[in-house]
């Protein structure tokens, strides 16, 4: 067994040696989750740094004959740009063990349905085929709903509904888009090297790029089918929104990149201009939501909606800086907003209220929260030195190369991203203490332990983000190749 | 004349009249025994289907076929007999009597869609077709207590005579035209000499009689009210085992006998697979009884089946793979759900959807199974239903359908919400008495089985697509 079919089958099979513990050894139940997640992290890791980002193009491939009627196989492989996301859901799902360390209700049924997730996130990630891709991607998307409507809290159960059907509507425009695309190659198969290959006729390619941006989109939070991400974000446990809003809408962007730009770049060119035009209105908007709201869930739901913004503005430049910026943001965002929600769990499990205005001052009591929100906070706002301004700085110059006036619009969405969390810290965390709250407990040492990774990251990637960069463009550069010069 | 090709037919009549025989000698507390020996003499029989594999016959200048499609339909159709003899064995004992007669009778609908999937001759077609449906005229108004019941009944026979009367006339008029009864020489009628309006008119009238059969749209209207009064086993089988065997005989009419006028029945067959799963789906939405969700459920499938017809031709096996795939995937996975509902029905007499709140807490082995069979049904990877629906849309893809395979997947979607509702019930609400059901280790072993074969063949569906291969090829040109 190679290393990407690893790092899908240990998720996998732990979600069912979890299930089969008995019901008394729930700690045997964490660790072997632990042990799971953290196998990931050295797979995801190993695959990363020993990715030759001068070769390029799809390494540590696998092929497995699986249908061969249709033409499907399960064919694995990682260029430039899903290495290093695969990371970001190794170190994810590994925090996110952490941040669910302290549930008492179920919680190996809990493990079963995220380990699953994680199974279809990895596939995702590692498909070379369409048939495999989308396998995946509707493995990722179920789960949510069991997830979500036992384990969740605020209209848990409508937030669940939402965001299953809102997801598998836009799996819809995929599913007919794939379909169509295979029919339309003549090739007989799902391969996508080999349907890469092929050149389509222009109105196939426009018409289902569309279909792959909408249906994408959906995932990826593009305004106006975003809707169901702050519901479904505010109901969901914590590390189910750790995993949604860090890894899982970046499968969106990524489909949009895997599977569009991929297979149908003229259809791309004709659609990317709408997409980076819809893409600085989720910023803009996402940006000005979070402003006016009043629980800290949603206040970073909205946030996640104008960050992955930014990465489908990214993608919508249609320069190299900018798709690189967009791969980037992926992955910084990614880690930002699990640590945003893994801290905004955090809190609430402690003070069972999310209101802002009910809080005040609470960094004298709970230092470490604080200090870890300050990170985040900053790092959401572009503080050069953290990981948001390096790929945000990509994404915006590659706007300004291509669409000054966008550029200029994400600039401003910048500065209202700094009045929220500026005033989010200030209202929250700073002034005079709340009395309500002189007893509020701080994190607890497990996810104090899952924050300082995340943490870490937001800085690494700040401050040396070189070797990201290099890989992230040994994937994109050949893409934007054959788009911009289709 | 080689009566080893017979073999099962006779066994599994034989099988038919021994359990009416011993049911004439055996006391009240030990009917059970006949479903047991039903139970086995069936599987006998399945062993000897298989024995026959490799064959590919046609007897009686194509009266019958034992060939691979055949073949497979007939395992099938045993399998999912066994399974119902088996699941109603504490059904029947509380709820119903005469049980001599009602494995019987199941055992000779067994023996009646065995023979439909080999007839190759419109008479002979008939005459299964009516085996199999006079079987169940009797089984589904076996609750002689339940009002409902007696009205599937009633239903049923009165609909099931029209329907059969319409199929009757239909190849009446197509006798005249191509003045053969075979597909084959009907075929070859039509190669050589086009159709006319008679012959138009004739095979639309068969068309909806087997319409009636499978439970399209327009011809569905008797489905949810006799699914829901029909004994919930009996339910199960006509649900599974009639609907598949109705569709393979629509498989190989279409291809081995009316394939030269393509292009007359493939649209027809197109909107009749899109209004057959709108309706199906859409009225699901809207069900509170969990037999009337699955019958109508079991409707927008057979629309899913119907895209397949839709995509049939005589050069490409996809969409006959397709359908095969989807019949039996579906059949599974449909049947692990009614056995489901029969063990609940048996355990507290209820059956409305909102009564299976908490069932994860009280009986998570039986709540997974349904999970698993209801994710199957809405196509979610992993299960069965995954890879049929997406070979379905390729097919009808690759026959220039596109819009086609949208609305199905569209469909797909909507199917998603009224399964995801019972999930909800299952899982997410509380139950509203504590304490765990007794669930009986044979309905355990079963789904144990099903749910064993629906993700197996979800992960890894070769070697049973090899198998179906074999069979599409022979239906092509």
């Amino acid at each position: 067994m190679g290393l990407l079919s690893a790092s899908i089958v240990i998720p996998f099979v732990a979600a069912f040696i979890i299930m089969a513990i008995p019901r008394d050894r729930v700690d045997v139940a964490k660790w072997v989750a632990v042990a799971a997640a953290f196998a990931t992290v050295v797979i995801t890791t190993y695959t990363f740094v020993n990715y030759d980002y001068t070769a390029g193009g799809f390494q540590f491939v696998e092929r497995y004959a699986w249908i061969d009627s249709l033409g499907v196989s399960v064919h694995l492989g990682i260029d430039g740009i899903s290495a290093p996301l695969m990371l970001l859901t190794g170190i994810v799902i590994f925090c996110g063990v952490f941040a669910s360390w302290y549930i008492t209700d179920r919680l190996q049924e809990f493990f079963f349905f995220l380990f699953v997730l994680v199974t279809g996130v990895f596939g995702v990630f590692a498909s070379v085929d369409g048939f495999i891709l989308f396998f995946f991607y509707e493995l990722a998307v179920i789960p949510m709903y069991p997830l979500i409507a036992i384990w969740g809290s605020t209209r848990k159960e409508y937030g669940a509904m939402k965001l299953t059907l809102y997801l598998v509507a836009g799996s819809v425009l995929i599913w007919t888009a794939l379909v169509g695309v295979w029919a339309a190659s003549g090739t007989n198969s799902f391969d996508l090297e080999v349907l890469s290959t092929v050149k389509f006729e222009p109105w196939v390619q426009t018409v289902f790029f569309a279909f792959f941006m909408i249906g994408f989109g959906v995932l990826g939070g593009l305004w106006p089918f975003h809707t169901w991400s702050p519901d479904g974000h505010a109901a969901a446990p914590t590390a189910v929104s750790m995993l949604h809003a860090g890894v899982l809408m970046k499968l969106g962007a990524y489909g949009i990149i895997r599977l569009g730009m991929l297979l149908l770049p003229e259809g791309a060119k004709v659609w990317l201009p709408v997409l980076i035009a819809v893409a600085t209105i989720n910023v803009v908007y996402g940006a000005i939501a979070a402003l006016s709201q009043k629980d800290f869930k949603y206040l970073i739901g909205y946030s996640s909606v104008s960050h992955c913004g930014y990465v489908l503005m990214g993608i919508g430049t249609m320069t190299v800086i900018g798709v690189n910026g967009a791969v980037l943001q992926m992955f910084s965002h990614g880690i930002m907003t699990a640590l945003f929600f893994l801290l905004v769990g955090s809190v609430y499990d402690n003070a069972h209220t999310r209101d802002l205005r009910e809080f005040g001052g609470i960094a004298k009591v709970a230092p470490k929260i604080a200090i870890f929100f300050a990170f985040a906070g900053l790092a959401g706002l572009g503080l050069p030195g953290l990981s948001g301004f390096v790929a945000e700085f990509m994404v915006l110059t590659g706007a300004f190369l291509s669409y000054p006036l966008l550029g200029i619009l994400g600039i401003i969405a910048v500065a209202i991203t700094a009045v929220y969390v500026l005033r989010m810290l200030a209202i929250v965390f700073f002034g005079p203490l709340n009395p309500k709250w002189t007893e509020l407990p701080d994190a607890r040492r497990a996810e104090v332990f899952a924050m300082a990774i995340l943490a870490f990251f937001l800085v690494f990637l700040g401050v040396y983000p070189a070797p990201f960069v290099r890989v992230i463009t040994s994937g994109v550069a050949p893409l934007l190749q054959r788009i911009v010069g289709a | 004349m080689n009566f080893w090709l017979f073999l099962p037919e006779f066994l599994a009549i034989a099988l038919a009249f021994a359990i009416f025989g011993v049911d004439l000698v055996t006391p009240r507390h030990r009917k059970n025994m006949l479903a047991w020996g039903g139970a086995v003499g069936l599987l006998l029989v399945t062993v000897a289907t298989v024995a026959l594999w490799g064959n590919n016959v046609k007897l009686y200048d194509g009266l019958f076929y034992v060939d691979a499609f055949a073949i497979i339909f007939k395992v099938f159709s045993l399998l999912v007999a066994v399974f119902v003899i088996l699941s109603s064995i504490d059904h029947a004992s509380r709820f119903l009597s005469h049980l001599g007669e009602y494995y019987g009778l199941i055992v000779m609908s067994t023996v009646g869609m065995m023979l439909m999937v080999s007839a190759g001759e419109m008479i002979t077609a008939f005459v299964a077709l009516e085996l199999v449906s006079f079987s169940f005229y009797v089984l589904s108004s076996y609750d002689k207590t339940n009002p409902k019941s007696n009205e599937a009944g009633i239903k049923y026979i009165i609909i099931g005579a029209f329907s059969s009367a319409l199929m009757l006339y239909g190849m009446s008029l197509v006798y005249a035209a191509a003045r053969t009864t075979t597909f084959e020489g009907i075929f070859a009628a039509l190669s050589s000499f086009g159709t006319d309006l008679g012959l138009v008119l004739g095979i639309v009238l068969i068309l909806a009689g087997l319409g009636f059969k499978v439970s399209a749209v327009p011809f569905h209207m008797w489905a949810p009210d006799v699914y829901e009064g029909s004994p919930t086993p009996i339910t199960a089988f006509l649900s599974v085992a009639s609907k598949a065997a109705g569709f393979v005989l629509l498989v190989r009419l279409l291809t081995m006998a009316f394939m030269p006028s393509l292009d007359m029945w493939r649209t027809l067959m197109a909107v009749l697979a899109v209004a057959t799963m709108t309706v199906g789906n859409l009225a699901a939405l809207k069900q509170v009884n969990i037999k009337r969700l699955l019958a109508y459920s079991s409707i927008a499938q057979a629309g899913y089946v119907m895209v397949g017809l839709a995509a049939l031709s005589p050069t490409s096996p996809l969409a006959g793979n397709a359908i095969m795939l989807h019949l039996i995937g579906y059949g599974f996975s449909n049947l692990a759900a009614f056995v489901c509902v029969i063990v609940y029905q048996n355990l507290t007499g209820k059956e409305d959807i909102s009564d299976y709140a908490g069932l994860s807490r009280r009986a998570p082995f039986v709540a997974l199974a349904m999970l698993m069979s209801l994710f199957s049904l809405a196509g979610m990877p992993f299960f069965v239903g995954f890879v049929s629906k997406f070979y379905l849309f390729t097919a009808a893809a690759s026959e220039g359908m596109v819009w086609l395979a949208l609305v199905a997947i569209f469909n797909s979607f909507i199917s998603l919400y009224y399964y995801l509702q019972v999930v909800k019930q299952m899982y997410v609400r509380a139950p509203s008495e504590a304490g765990p059901l007794p669930i009986p280790v044979l309905i355990n072993g079963i789904l144990v089985i099903l749910i064993i074969a629906v993700s197996i063949a979800g992960i890894y569906p070769e070697p049973l697509l090899k198998a179906i291969s074999a069979a599409s090829q022979l239906l092509l040109l």
